[in-house]
């Protein structure tokens, strides 16, 4: 057992470290900001570019064929220099790369890493959230392409994506879960209309909505066979409930190293709870960060992850939401202020986090069945 | 960065799992067989575990934190009735003052069992000889010279704890001290190192605690019917054992980390990763063991079942070198400065 760097993993950090001293174009906007999502494109190009983004991913897709514990380095690398963390995209790779044929991952998994094509997921819909497999949304063939119709809603980054690996149901006369199929759609197209969608703390872009009105897709882009789109879509799933892939560890770090600077620069005037609340996101945010550690060393056994991805995600939410609550109480009396303050935007998104990427109540069930055994009722 | 067990670690767990499930309590009727406890006892001491942190010629010890974690971890688990935790603790001090002292030592601790009792002009005030089975002194800290010198108070006499799995001795205010000739005294990062060491355990422990609390009472969901269903496919029930089971395995990646930190990182970063460690596990394991009264139902609060053993062994161990509360008032101090 050993949480320290190999040679070439250090090597890797000093690498990084110096980069991020030398190239401070990067701005300090948390990902809890309209601003970070503005400037979330021209990040993720600078990180590939210096080759510090899909690190484990095979070379000829632009990746760097180092082991998923480097990941961890870029994360606590981000969060000590204050820098945002990095994009969260590589559940969508795991699940093309699982599913596609060789073709179809050489044509879009490089521009997907490079940040050259921008993609946004098309899952969720008003009327299947947790029940994803009643989804509506109809893809129908037409020569050979696929005409669809529908209403997708929680789509990240639906404004500036290029590409939706977009979830819709292709036979209808079968059992819910098996009509679904995954397509690479183009966006940019007169079929399609998006709107942004604004959170609870006034963040309106990282997330769409996203109307399909006889939009078309060439059958070609067809992600896997026709029917095996609930399996690819719970590949995904499973890996965008890991924090190991979404690199939260650095935004959490972030945060409380944050809070902690506000209280060491006039820790007389901070009263001994706030600390204590900020001591405990210290505490969960580091639990994660070595849970991150411990998941990502057990894929050397195990490269698919097991069954652990529901549990992983519940730490992640208890997380957010511990760091949330210390924002909270630091924020204190900013409640009066018109708009509030930049904690309370971090409390109020960290409520979402029990339920983006499937509720903490779905997490528990599968937890419980599939995990512990329990009988299902 | 490769964060799993040796093949050598893995081996220890499966033998302390092994030894620990067969002569630990299966009963609370068990706790009272005498006859087990010295099997368990006199299995322990041919084992080494109590020697892990012995000098091993060079004046490091004979295995690192991982490994007396381990052990740690597994008598957790079984409710294993023995000292472990006091004679390691000894162990580490007496290798750090430089002897080889025969006997049979643990620790004494302020009444709070927040830290290691510290004598005042040659005299211990009231303190508490923990884990105290088979112990005949226990070592407190005497201040010489800026640093500390080791002494041994006897114990007299030990009695079973609140925690039906170990026991303890009072040590009444003014009990005379008998110094140990060490070749060095200890620094102010020697006792850091010795805290995150004693934090460390306590932590592997309540890891174990949660293991076999949960465990338990996973088993007891399945079988118990009510409403002719097993109470295991409630999704009320269901949700507290999957919340417990979260919070088992969020214990085990903080914990491991607190165990590797004691031999790998300088003195301040492994105290820190303890705090960090017994924070998350103290509150973790409460939860947990009230989970486990919580689904055992009626059953669940009577002396009869198992479930009050672990709640009861967890609320000793959350104590020991500080509760959360305490690691995160440390935390704030020395991050913050409040």
């Amino acid at each position: 057992m050993d949480y320290g760097d190999s040679p070439e993993e250090g090597a890797f950090r000093d690498r990084l470290r110096r980069w991020l001293t030398e190239d401070r174009s990067w701005s300090s906007a948390s990902s809890t900001d309209d601003e970070y999502w503005t400037r979330q494109a021209s990040w993720h190009t600078a990180l590939f570019e210096a080759g510090f983004f899909a690190l484990a991913w095979p070379k000829k897709w632009g990746g760097q064929e180092l082991h998923h514990t480097f990941e961890v380095i870029v994360d606590e690398e981000l969060a000590r220099a204050g820098a945002p963390p990095k994009p969260s995209l590589g559940y969508l790779i795991q699940g093309i790369s699982r599913f596609g044929s060789e073709e179809l991952c050489d044509r879009f998994i490089p521009g997907l890493i490079s940040g050259r094509d921008r993609w946004c997921q098309g899952f969720s819909e008003p009327d299947a959230g947790s029940d994803l497999a009643s989804l509506q949304t109809t893809a129908v063939l037409d020569g050979d392409e696929y005409v669809i119709e529908g209403h997708k809603i929680w789509t990240s980054y639906s404004d500036v994506a290029e590409w939706c690996l977009l979830l819709a149901r292709t036979d209808p006369d079968v059992p819910k879960h098996r009509g679904l199929s995954v397509f690479a759609i183009p966006m940019n197209q007169s079929g399609i209309e998006q709107r942004p969608l604004r959170m609870i703390n006034g963040v309106s872009n990282e997330f769409g909505q996203v109307t399909f009105d006889g939009a078309r897709v060439t059958a070609e882009n067809l992600i896997g066979e026709p029917g095996q789109g609930w399996a690819l879509a719970m590949t995904i799933v499973a890996f965008e409930r890991q924090p190991a892939e979404l690199g939260y560890v650095a935004r959490y770090a972030k945060t409380v190293s944050e809070l902690e600077g506000d209280v060491r620069s006039d820790p007389d005037s901070t009263r001994r709870e706030i600390a204590e609340h900020i001591a405990w996101a210290h505490v969960q945010s580091e639990m994660l960060r070595l849970h991150v550690c411990r998941r990502l060393s057990e894929r050397l056994d195990d490269p698919d992850g097991g069954v652990h991805g529901s549990i992983d995600k519940l730490l992640m939410t208890w997380t957010e939401q511990s760091v949330g609550q210390a924002a909270r109480h630091a924020a204190g009396s900013a409640t009066s202020q018109a708009g509030g303050d930049s904690r309370l935007g971090t409390y109020l998104y960290s409520r979402s986090q029990s339920v983006m990427g499937g509720t903490s109540q779905i997490q528990k069930n599968i937890i419980a069945t599939r995990v512990l055994g329990l009988p299902s009722n | 960065m490769d964060t799993r067990l040796s093949s050598e670690q893995q081996a220890l767990v499966d033998v302390a799992r092994r030894l620990t499930e067969r002569l630990g309590p299966d009963g609370v009727v068990s706790l009272d067989d005498d006859d087990r406890v010295a099997r368990l006892d006199q299995a322990t001491t041919e084992a080494g575990w109590r020697r892990l942190r012995d000098d091993d010629g060079d004046g490091r010890p004979l295995a690192s934190g991982v490994e007396a974690g381990i052990v740690a971890s597994a008598l957790g688990q079984a409710l294993g009735d023995t000292a472990l935790f006091g004679p390691l603790l000894a162990a580490d001090l007496l290798r750090r003052v430089g002897i080889d002292a025969p006997g049979a030592f643990t620790v004494a601790l302020v009444p709070e069992l927040s830290s290691l009792a510290v004598a005042d002009a040659g005299r211990l005030p009231a303190a508490v000889a923990v884990d105290a089975l088979g112990a005949t002194s226990a070592l407190a800290l005497l201040p010489d010279d800026g640093g500390f010198a080791l002494a041994a108070v006897p114990i007299a006499g030990t009695e079973r704890s609140f925690d039906l799995t170990r026991w303890v001795s009072s040590i009444p205010a003014g009990t005379e001290l008998e110094e140990i000739a060490g070749s060095r005294t200890l620094t102010g990062d020697d006792i850091l190192e010795v805290e995150a060491f004693a934090l460390s355990l306590a932590s592997a422990d309540l890891v174990g605690i949660m293991r076999g609390a949960l465990e338990l009472t996973v088993d007891y969901a399945k079988s118990r019917q009510q409403f002719e269903t097993p109470i295991g496919a409630f999704q009320a029930v269901q949700h507290l054992l999957a919340e417990a089971k979260t919070l088992l395995e969020g214990s085990i990646s903080v914990s491991q980390h607190a165990s590797w930190a004691v031999d790998a990182l300088d003195a301040g970063e492994a105290r820190e990763a303890a705090a960090v460690a017994k924070a998350y596990c103290a509150r973790a394991a409460i939860e947990v063991c009230e989970v486990a009264v919580q689904v055992h139902g009626g059953y669940g609060n009577t002396w009869e079942c198992m479930a009050h053993v672990y709640l009861r062994r967890a609320l000793l161990s959350v104590s020991l070198f500080g509760d959360d509360g305490v690691q995160l008032a440390f935390l704030a101090a020395r991050r913050m400065g409040v």
